[in-house]
């Protein structure tokens, strides 16, 4: 009985210590941001790994998902003959939610777990370890650039999925199920702020870019070096991503609007 | 992949990125008519505005021509100040123009409704129109059918 409050009380202190190791870490690599304007193709390097490999899937699932919305939102809407209200209602339900979530998911899959497996590996093959013996400080040639990264193509990601999205709900609302372009652009030109819905949108996407990007890299750097310890971590990183979007989502939501 | 084609790559990335935001800036949200909203603005008193809002749209003929831009409650008249913001290029509206506020649709939105008078003097921009039609509000309709049988 007592072992097993021992073994409950260790849980909870092991969660607690790498919870502050992951504090103390994104301390550290936020210091190693400023060195990075001096040697900005390191940056440009990962904007391309991060950035420019999303980009296929982030626009095939925005023409996909706008398609979809446009699709259901015409089915319910056309009930109360408000089919007019099509471009709104695709509009407002992109930028506040789903344009930000969904690339923030997908940009976990594709990006965070490639990013925390290539640290992972560095470490396990000991290639972080060389880089500190030649004194070089891995948090400003490794980690900086990553987070940094992550923090400007999410947002870019997102401005790019929600542009998709509404061309793909102009294509099957417009071309496919003849609602009128006209109202389908001026219903949203008119009641989709700008401040209000796509930079708030955009805001969401920032956070959710640094939170992943922080999740990614400690997860790497802070993985068992052997090949279990890469895979699990990997693991980790798209699982606590993925919830920490959708809490932080909700938090966001309750903030905002 | 050698580091020119990684930058000309990432180079796009960006580009893209910015005709995004602008595509979502000018095409689908309202900064461009919030801020560069051409136009001269003329006001009009209602007993009742009903459910207008805001940048609802002024149309005449069916053609969109305008915004409401501000709306107020005037504790002098006790009536709704509804202030219109006309485009520019129609500037030659008569002084007897009538504002009525209409549904679009059973259970639309509100927009104003402006029918030309025939005089041969214009509005002029900060003028009021005077000729007015209150919104229809359903729920005093009824009571009206109500009282009458």
């Amino acid at each position: 009985m007592i072992d097993l409050l021992q073994q409950f009380g260790r849980g909870w202190i092991v969660l607690f210590e790498r919870l502050g190791r992951a504090h103390l870490f994104l301390f550290q690599v936020l210091l190693g941001i400023p060195s990075l304007f001096v040697r900005l193709f390191l940056l440009t390097k990962q904007l391309y790994s991060t950035g420019v490999m999303t980009l296929l899937i982030i626009l095939v699932s925005g023409l996909f998902v706008g398609m979809v919305l446009a699709l259901q939102g015409y089915n319910s809407l056309v009930r109360f003959g408000a089919e007019e209200a099509l471009g709104q209602f695709v509009a407002l339900v992109l930028f506040r939610e789903l344009a930000p979530v969904l690339t923030a998911l997908l940009f976990a899959g594709r990006a965070g777990s490639a990013m925390t497996s290539e640290i992972g590996l560095m470490k396990a093959t000991e290639q972080l370890a060389g880089l500190e013996m030649m004194a070089v400080d891995p948090f400003k040639r490794i980690y900086a650039p990553r987070l940094l990264a992550g923090f400007i193509v999410v947002p870019a990601l997102t401005a790019m999925f929600g542009t998709v999205a509404i061309l793909g709900g102009h294509l099957v609302g417009v071309e496919m199920l003849g609602v009128d372009a006209g109202a389908y652009w001026s219903q949203m030109q008119s009641e989709v702020s700008f401040r209000y819905d796509v930079l708030s949108g955009m805001l969401k996407a920032l956070v959710f870019g640094f939170v992943i990007c922080w999740i990614a890299i400690f997860e790497g750097a802070d993985c068992i070096p052997t090949s279990e310890g890469v895979s699990s971590a990997t693991t980790h990183t798209v699982v606590y991503s993925s919830l920490a979007v959708l809490g932080l989502d909700f938090v966001l939501t309750a903030l905002m609007f | 992949m050698n580091s020119r084609s990684v930058e000309i790559l990432v180079g796009l990335f960006m580009a893209l990125f910015l005709v995004a935001m602008a595509f979502l800036v000018l095409k689908a949200s309202n900064l461009t008519s919030l801020s560069g909203a051409k136009g001269y603005e003329l006001s009009a008193y209602f007993e009742n505005i009903g459910g207008l809002r805001e940048r609802a749209p002024i149309t005449a003929g069916g053609v969109r021509v305008g915004q409401v831009s501000r709306i107020e409650y005037d504790v002098e008249t006790f009536q709704a100040k509804v202030t219109l913001t006309i485009d520019e290029a129609y500037d030659n509206f008569p002084e007897d123009t009538t504002a009525s506020i209409y549904t679009a649709g059973l259970l639309g939105e509100q927009y104003i409704g402006l029918e030309p008078g025939a005089e041969d003097s214009v509005l002029m921009p900060e003028d009021e129109i005077s000729l007015t039609q209150s919104a229809l509000v359903l729920e005093r309709l009824i009571g009206q059918v109500l009282l009458n049988r």
